[in-house]
């Protein structure tokens, strides 16, 4: 490309990759060992694997399967478990942010999946985590149509509530904090979403229904609870604090108190 | 190989009658929305539930529509080739997103929006299309505050504004630097709700691979389920592809790996002409590549341009670090040449201005391939805090990638690709050329012309799912016979055989190189040729080269793995072979359109200050592409055949564009 190379030195890196390989759901996985030599300091760790993955093809063997998108850290696809920690040594960084600067040559990685009852794996690095998206639509959202908005500014909101709702909607959705909880545990991920809606006038109206129909679906799913260990907090890509797990186990109590089931509805006028 | 094509007029047959009505209203420019949502046909509520809508993307675009028609009461299915509607690309925009609210007080409003936005397009848009979205601009804002957006607020609690290039006014909102995010969640939200509700089946990880046309009307799509391979149909009343843009054509881009122009070139193949497909926005603010295993690139916000000030130093050559080069030394050439915009020039004329100055030998950076993008004076003025709190997302982002510190060092940026304003060509309903095959969003033509201003994409999407396409699509419904079909039908299975043709063959063809390889030399070939700066000379050599290159690639390519898995480099090989016939049209486009404007910048037409030429006699028109079934493309009949749509400016006087 015209806009050439500018790579930090010499150094490359040679490294020993032991990868997860599994053909489907269904299939029995096992680690699989690949040398890998002359890796650039700069390369992110995605681009680590692909550089492995078009190695392999030359070499007739099939590639790593692995979800990515953005490779910046937002989208939320990429996710793999590096010597143990959901998205690798580094805090508040996602896989696909993660450099390989970080790493010295000689050394072993190990890469897997997520793991979690809720989150099958597919193939190889590939999980399920729609999961997440059920949960979301028993009550993550606040119910206005469109066309329905009354003028922006009318709403006001104290800078404060603002920033805290927007610290837990930076929430990218990846699954880590699952990953990352011995009890695989999705309390960070509903927290956040209880906390950014719950935080702004607008989502105030259902509070109380949002949590129990959230909470409700993430248990028939088969997440499971919350230890306060925070493993899932310290995994976080974007530093989602464990106070939003304080606040969803808050709001929940009171709801399971107040909430009652809703009346049925007559066909009104 | 092939022999070298001669001239640029026989590459392309000119259409004798066109085919474009545009349906734009008439009248007094402020009224002709509203006009035209009144003679609009409706369908009437207890109908809405007998139409079904099938929705190919889950963007901005696609996840406003669909959760729009289902409040409406339509049926409606959401396709995506991502594991959840909340990943589309469009998650990673981060600046802002337009609208003339005038919150600010300074002067704004919808006309001085849809001024900016076509004298930003270098006008070669429609007027009609771009006044009504600065109109509905506002009620995009009411509509995500209602959602739960949380836009960046004043200590008062009112919303906070920012500035983006080729303005003069604050109207951009923001959500830190993750503006993209917040507004994707929240119609994800909104989509969400309906999938609850059981308004909307989800399809995720399915990607379209053909349009289903009966009887001239799409009326459905054939996709693969990416995890099972599976191949099969769907029928519809509508078909709306929401599929974003097809700016990796260049393999090198800001888009996101997984962003493709698939859906759009099948749609293509099966009627819908491909409006301005060389129209390709390079944003100037992007982490410079960093080694031959780049596999994207990262963008730097275009607000960090109201803080940051741009500069190479002013000799050449000058190989000191920048806390060495004293200010007398240094050239903030956007400021001098630009007094009025200064850093905020549009991105076409700061693109290529730092172009301009690398050229020229001073560039910065080991290999002198880039431009400074300085915070020093802001943090100065301001404090790092500050600072701090309106980018420290981006800065952290940037110290990732290049290990430096941009609060102690300035940036590091050179321009790469990021947006097409190309795209499929719709009317002012968003219909295509094929009937019932609407297209929102990035994947089509519509609001930017030759260039897109920034924080206009998120607004543009927003503005088609959420109030444009909940009037238009009624019109289908309620104007059109629609007999009932079934994925039984003759055109299905047509489509279905010829998607698994086309995968069979990708999987047999056992070569050599990887799909990742090919992609790779094409982008070259097309930064190259038809980048930043374009020539005959330069556009005809990239033709031959890439008519070359496709017949490797369907000789060569290896594609591992079976059909019936999760495979990605199956799924690549297929939006690679798109890309190669896309390449082929968008380089044809750039050799016809003999002028310069916006984006692309033929060096043959230039003024004397180097700024880009229009040619508003010859060239005052959208080019729209049709192709034909039967060309080779190759030496014998041509792909594609030429139909054009005048523009006419009747508000904004057509002017040489000036941001001095
Ligand atoms: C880094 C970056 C920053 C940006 N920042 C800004 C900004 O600050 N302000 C602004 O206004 N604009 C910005 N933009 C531009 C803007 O983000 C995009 O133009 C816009 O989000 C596109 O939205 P969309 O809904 O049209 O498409 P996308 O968000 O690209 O969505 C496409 C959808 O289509 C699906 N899809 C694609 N192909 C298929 C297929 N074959 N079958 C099934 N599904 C398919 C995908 O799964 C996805 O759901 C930015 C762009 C980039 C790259
Ligand atoms: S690829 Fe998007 S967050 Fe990593």
């Amino acid at each position: 490309m015209s806009a050439g190379h500018d790579d930090h030195g010499s150094g490359g890196l040679d490294l020993t990759l032991h990868i997860w390989r599994q053909e489907s759901s269904e299939a029995q996985g096992r680690f699989e060992t690949y040398p890998l030599h002359d890796v650039s300091p700069d390369m992110s760790f995605l681009e680590m694997l692909d550089v492995l993955n078009e190695q392999l093809v030359r070499e007739g063997r099939e590639p790593v399967e692995f979800d990515h998108d953005c490779r910046e850290g937002i989208c939320g696809s990429c996710g793999v478990m590096i010597n143990g920690q959901a998205h690798g040594p580094d805090r508040e960084t996602a896989t696909c942010q993660l450099h390989m600067r970080r790493f010295k040559s000689g050394e072993t990685i190990f890469i897997e999946p997520f793991r979690a009852r809720a989150f099958p794996v597919l193939r190889d690095l590939v999980v399920d985590r729609s999961a997440f998206d059920r949960i979301m639509s028993k009550g993550g959202f606040v119910s206005v149509n469109t066309g329905a908005a009354r003028d922006a500014n009318s709403i006001l909101i104290p800078k404060e509530n603002a920033d805290l709702a927007m610290d837990a909607a930076a929430c990218i959705g990846c699954g880590a904090c699952v990953a990352a909880c011995p009890n695989a545990a999705a309390m960070l991920f509903v927290g956040a979403k209880i906390s950014h809606l719950g935080l702004l006038p607008q989502g105030r109206p259902e509070r109380s229904r949002r949590v129990l129909a959230m909470v409700a679906q993430m248990d028939a799913e088969g997440f499971g609870n919350c230890g306060n260990i925070y493993e899932c907090e310290a995994a976080c890509p974007k530093a989602i604090s464990v106070e939003n797990i304080a606040r969803l186990n808050r709001d929940y109590l009171i709801a399971s108190a107040t909430e009652r089931p809703p009346t049925a509805s007559g066909g009104g006028a | 190989m092939q022999t070298t094509s001669k001239s640029p007029s026989d590459l392309f047959t000119r259409a004798t009658t066109s085919r474009l009505d545009s349906k734009c209203p008439t009248g007094p420019m402020a009224e002709r929305w509203d006009k035209h949502r009144f003679e609009l046909k409706l369908v009437n509520p207890a109908n809405k539930r007998k139409f079904h809508a099938l929705v190919v993307g889950s963007g901005l675009a696609g996840a406003s529509a669909a959760a729009s028609l289902a409040e409406l009461g339509y049926q409606v299915s959401v396709f995506s080739i991502h594991d959840s509607p909340r990943r589309a690309h469009s998650i990673a925009a981060q600046g802002g997103i337009n609208a003339a609210k005038n919150y600010p007080n300074d002067g704004d409003s919808v006309r001085r929006l849809f001024y900016d936005t076509v004298k930003g397009g270098d006008f070669r848009a429609r007027e009609s299309n771009v006044h009504r979205l600065a109109q509905v601009s506002n009620a995009i804002i009411d509509q995500c505050v209602a959602q739960g957006v949380p836009f960046a607020r004043e200590y008062g609690g009112l919303l906070d504004n920012r500035s983006f290039g080729g303005a003069q006014v604050s109207r951009t909102f923001y959500a830190r630097g993750q503006t993209g995010q917040q507004l994707l969640l929240g119609a994800y939200q909104s989509l969400m709700r309906q999938v609850g509700l059981g308004k909307v089946t989800l399809h995720a990880r399915h990607e379209m691979l053909d349009l289903v046309v009966v009887d001239g009307v799409a009326r459905g799509i054939v996709t693969r389920d990416v995890v099972s391979g599976e191949i099969e149909s769907h029928a519809g009343d509508a078909v709306l592809l929401c599929t974003g843009g097809y700016g990796n054509v260049f393999y090198l881009s800001t888009n996101a790996k997984k962003s493709n122009v698939t859906a759009a070139w099948r749609a293509h193949k099966r009627g819908a002409l491909f409006a301005n497909p060389c129209f390709t926005q390079i944003h100037p603010t992007c982490i410079p590549v960093s080694g031959s295993h780049q596999s994207k690139l990262t963008l730097m916000s275009e607000s960090l341009r109201n803080d940051g000030r741009v500069w190479v130093p002013a000799k050449k050559g000058d190989s000191r670090s920048a806390d060495q080069i004293p200010e007398s030394e240094r050239d903030y050439y956007l400021e001098r040449r630009y007094p009025s915009f200064g850093n905020l020039v549009p991105r076409d004329i700061a693109s290529r201005a730092a172009k301009q100055m690398v050229d020229d030998g001073r560039g910065v950076g080991g290999n002198g391939m880039s431009v400074f993008l300085d915070f020093r004076d802001a943090i100065q003025r301001e404090g790092a805090d500050k600072i701090r709190e309106r980018y420290g997302n981006l800065f952290q982002m940037y110290e990732r990638i290049t290990a430096d510190d941009p609060y102690r060092i300035p940036m590091r940026i050179y321009p790469a690709v990021h947006y097409t304003m190309g795209g499929l060509w719709v009317d002012y309903n968003l219909e295509s050329t094929v009937p019932g095959l609407f297209v929102l969003g990035e994947a089509n033509f519509s609001d930017h012309g030759a260039n897109r201003l920034g924080a206009s994409a998120l607004m543009q999407g927003l503005a088609d799912g959420y109030f444009v396409i909940p009037y238009t699509i009624g019109a289908h419904f309620a104007g059109r016979k629609l007999p009932k079909v079934s994925t039984d039908h003759e055109a299905f299975r047509e489509a279905e055989a010829a998607v698994r043709a086309r995968v069979g063959k990708l999987l047999a063809t056992d070569g050599r190189r990887t799909v990742d390889q090919f992609h790779r030399q094409l982008g070259l070939v097309m930064w190259d040729h038809c980048g930043m700066g374009r020539n005959e000379s330069g556009l005809l050599a990239a033709l031959d080269k890439i008519r070359g290159l496709r017949e490797e690639f369907h000789a060569d390519v290896r594609v591992l793995g079976e059909n019936e898995s999760v495979n990605m480099s199956l799924e690549n090989a297929g939006r690679v072979a798109d890309y190669f016939e896309l390449a082929e049209l968008m380089v044809i486009d750039a050799l016809h359109r003999r002028e310069s404007c916006g984006g692309h910048f033929r060096e043959e037409y230039q003024t004397e200050e180097g700024e880009a030429r229009r040619d508003d006699e010859n060239f005052c028109y959208v080019a729209a592409w049709e192709h034909a079934a039967s060309g080779s493309g190759s030496g014998g009949a041509p792909r594609w055949s030429l139909h054009s749509e005048p523009l006419t400016f009747e508000e904004v006087k057509l002017t040489q564009r000036s941001y001095k």
